[in-house]
């Protein structure tokens, strides 16, 4: 079984609302998979599903080889969660907090519970009332990174935290898996986070999977923006297809090419000859607006 | 101040229908009073007789405060004692709730940022408060003129009424600064006028017996209120006490919210463990974590609601012999025994229904923890539904049953040792104390079930226990019909000490609780959550 998650063609609707209209979401055991999609996308909801928290109205879903639903609390010993919105007992202190996630799911790793206090520079004797969003956060980061689950799944974990500890919390997902080879389901916003954890990643909208494979599938798909300073003036560059947005002035051109087209348009410009030349590859981020966009899925 | 009038006006759409419900139902008991009294003793002679007996009973006094005089108005300000402690109580807790929780909800912070003075949320709330206070002063008095009351004792008796609302606003408005915790705000103000009450009481028994305490009445703004006596001798040193107090901690509080950072208390907030200790390991552990400081609170209400009960036996028992126009009132069959055991009857009926109170608020911790988002760190682990939620389901069932017991065992002792007869009264009183038990978990269930059921709507639970109450203390004045009044599990259960006692309606109400419990119970194992 090389499947930590393995959700197909899942459908889940509130009401009126179809939160979950057919969507597929494959994360290999060892890997660390990103959960792209705009708000209100379902990120959250697949999460409870898979959590057996909410039952699915139709597709397939399994955890760890389980079924979600029957048998949530034996899957449960097996992972650690961190909810996307963390709320905590105001009265409790957030050491007590941690200590009591930790014990709920089943023990936790008390020197690494300190190690990570001290990394995340949180005090652990304040009321959790006293705590900001990003301390609260936290608080669920450390309880849940510090448990020996072997798999995480992390709802936007980071949606309160500052840079600095946004580098601290990379580095600790990192650890964690080049030391235990754990699985990691992290969904995000943050999109440079996922560039810099994700093996593959998952883009979701409106309930459905809209791409996914790995960040070099991904980059294939997208367009890349050349910059060049030219000698003399090339033809035909507009018409080729696969090449968008042209700007000509004087010797200068700026367009955005598919990858596809890159080894032509790159033609087109060395026989006019090439004075400087600049690419940029195309970021994460801009995938991501690209799928975002609102046109309809398909 | 800025900002001032616009936060007003959202206080007063917020509370549209939560203001009324006290500002103006409240007065309307005192009203009520008067004409009930001038019904059941429409002659000078008849309210001499009864006045004669109130004003010495150590009971009566300790309740009520000390009564003055035997006329009309002299008897209703007398029987609204209480009332002008809930009036305090109503007070304090609308200006927490427009001030603290709202800090705590972040809520403040979003106001905060707007065009608004620093003291603005705290003035706002404050003059809601106060404006409340007035409506109830100007009912209070417009009702009683209107029955025919004097006209200056009547406006006095309002102004008083008004005036200890507002000294418990101020109160509540100062409690607000100190802890950056809406629930230790409100812990700390109910204190503060549990405190004053409890000052009131012995000082004004302590003065029956012409006693060397009696200055302590005079360290309570609930006492100085209560020697007003308005359609008596009349002082009015005592409001321009309450109305100097009012403005000082008022302006006490001003100063404190312009000093202090937003969402901090004056008070420092006591750091906690930085490990969890031994206990807190399971959901049993967890629920005990947050449900025993309302299960403190709650025992040692429900001890002092003993001592209170108990305490009024003695004077129950000469009332019944010396005025049988009340003793008929009291207990139909005559005698003193009788009239005594059918006082606590209906004074335990009144504690089953506020121990069912207590069973409805415990067990909507669920919903509580549900909405919150706790319940989904918790089920997310290895802990199952079920054993979640009987964690708290188990404290919403013995909670009340040891506060149920914890009173009916207080108030059989004092009364016991008030009536020389404590092999009697400990056993009876605990026994119709116990009774109580099944009614109250068939409405802790029935939160259960709702909370399984329609989780949103979980809280209608609060509006079932308001039947129940609307049909001990109205139903049978009213003479409903049998099928409304045995809607509520209370109507099952006997009178006791007093009446005869099957079996059966126990064994039918706790059958009930399981199966709601159950069911309830089975609907969350297959429902979604988070569902609110
Ligand atoms: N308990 C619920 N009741 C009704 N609608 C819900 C509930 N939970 C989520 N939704 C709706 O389902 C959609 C998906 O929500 P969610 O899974 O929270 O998205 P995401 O986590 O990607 O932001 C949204 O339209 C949201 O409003
Ligand atoms: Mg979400």
């Amino acid at each position: 079984m090389a499947e930590a998650v393995d959700v197909t063609g899942l459908r889940k609707s509130f009401g009126r609302t179809q939160a979950l209209d057919g969507l597929d979401l494959h994360v290999e055991v060892g890997e660390v998979h990103g959960f792209l999609g705009p708000n209100g996308a379902g990120k959250s909801t697949t999460i409870r599903i898979l959590l057996g928290l909410m039952r699915a109205n139709g597709g397939t879903a399994r955890l760890l080889g389980g079924d979600p639903w029957s048998h949530a609390t034996d899957l449960h010993k097996r992972l650690a969660y961190v909810p996307g919105d963390v709320t905590l007992w105001p009265a409790l202190s957030g050491g007590e907090v941690i200590d009591l996630l930790g014990r709920l799911r089943g023990g936790i790793n008390r020197k690494r519970r300190d190690e990570l206090l001290e990394r995340f520079d949180l005090d652990p004797r304040n009321k959790a009332r006293t705590y900001s969003k990003g301390n609260r956060q936290k608080v669920a980061l450390v309880a849940a990174l510090a448990s020996d689950a072997e798999l995480l799944i992390l709802d936007e974990p980071t949606s309160g935290l500052d840079p600095l500890m946004e580098s601290v919390f990379r580095d600790v997902v990192r650890e964690e898996h080049r030391r235990g080879g754990k699985t990691v389901l992290l969904s995000s916003h943050i999109l440079t986070e996922v560039e810099a954890l994700c093996h593959r990643l998952t883009i979701i909208r409106e309930g459905r999977t809209v791409e996914t494979g790995t960040l070099a599938d991904l980059r294939h798909l997208t367009r890349t923006t050349i910059e060049a300073e030219l000698i003399g003036l090339p033809d035909g560059l507009a018409a080729l297809p696969g090449v968008y947005d042209l700007q000509a002035d004087d010797h200068r051109v700026v367009f955005d090419v598919d990858t596809d087209t890159l080894e032509p348009a790159l033609r087109k410009l060395v026989d006019v000859g090439v004075r400087s030349l600049t690419s940029k590859p195309p970021t994460l981020e801009e995938l991501f607006l690209r799928q975002y966009r609102k046109e309809p899925v398909r | 101040m800025t900002g001032t009038g616009s936060l007003i006006r959202l206080i007063l759409r917020r509370d549209r229908f939560l203001l009324p419900l006290w500002a103006v139902l409240l007065p309307l008991v005192p009203v009520g009073y008067a004409s009930s009294l001038r019904a059941l003793f429409p002659t000078a002679a008849e309210r001499a007789g009864y006045a004669r007996v109130s004003a010495d009973s150590a009971g009566f006094v300790a309740l009520l405060g000390p009564l003055h005089g035997s006329s009309l108005g002299d008897l209703v300000a007398w029987r609204s004692g209480f009332l002008l402690v809930l009036a305090g109580l109503f007070s304090l807790l609308t200006v927490i709730r427009h001030t603290r929780t709202d800090e705590e909800l972040g809520r403040t912070e979003l106001i905060g940022a707007g065009a608004v003075s620093r003291p603005a949320g705290l003035v706002a709330a404050l003059l809601v408060a106060l404006g409340a206070n007035v409506v109830l002063a100007v009912i209070v008095m417009g009702g009683l003129i209107g029955l025919g009351l004097p006209v200056a004792g009547s406006v006095l008796f309002g102004v008083s009424f008004g005036l200890a609302g507002w000294a418990f606003a101020a109160v509540g408005a100062v409690s607000a600064q100190l802890s950056s915790s809406a629930r230790t705000a409100r812990s700390i103000a109910i204190i503060g006028l549990g405190a004053t009450f409890v000052l009131r009481m012995a000082g004004d028994v302590d003065a029956l017996g012409g006693g060397a305490l009696s200055w302590l009445t005079w360290v309570s703004p609930v006492g100085w209120i209560q020697h007003v006596f308005p359609y008596g001798p009349s002082a009015l040193l005592p409001l321009f006490l309450a109305l100097a107090f009012t403005v000082a901690a008022g302006l006490a509080a001003v100063a404190m919210v312009s000093r202090r950072d937003i969402g901090e208390g004056v008070l420092p907030a006591r750091p906690g463990t930085p490990t969890a200790g031994a206990a807190l390991s399971g959901p049993i552990g967890l629920a005990w974590r947050l449900h025993r400081g309302m299960l403190i609170g709650w025992l040692a209400g429900f001890a002092v609601l003993g001592l209170v009960f108990g305490g009024v036996a003695k004077s129950i028992a000469d009332l019944a012999d010396e005025n049988s126009s009340l003793s008929e009132i009291l207990g139909r069959l005559g005698g003193s025994t009788a009239a005594v055991d059918q006082y606590f009857a209906t004074a335990l009926g009144m504690m089953g229904l506020i121990a069912a109170a207590y069973a409805v608020q415990a067990a909507l911790r669920l919903h509580d923890e549900e909405g919150t988002g706790h319940a989904e760190a918790v089920l997310a682990t290895r802990t199952g539904r079920v054993r979640w939620a009987a964690g708290h389901l188990m404290f919403s069932l013995f909670g009340p049953a040891a506060a149920l017991l914890v009173g009916g065992a207080v108030c059989g002792l004092v009364a016991g040792l008030a009536l020389d007869n404590v092999g009697r009264e400990v056993p009876a009183l605990l026994g119709g104390a116990a009774a109580q038990i099944p009614a109250v978990w068939v409405l802790a269930t029935l939160a259960v079930l709702l909370f399984g059921v329609l989780p949103r709507q979980a809280p209608a639970a609060w509006g079932a226990l308001a039947v129940c109450f609307f049909l001990l203390i109205g139903g049978a004045i009213l003479q409903l019909n049998h099928w409304i009044m045995d809607l509520s599990p209370f109507t099952h259960i006997p009178h006791l000490p007093g009446a005869a006692a099957t079996p059966l309606p126990f064994v039918v109400l706790t059958a009930l609780a399981v199966v709601l419990a159950a069911a309830g119970l089975t609907a969350f194992r297959r429902r979604d959550v988070p569902a609110i």
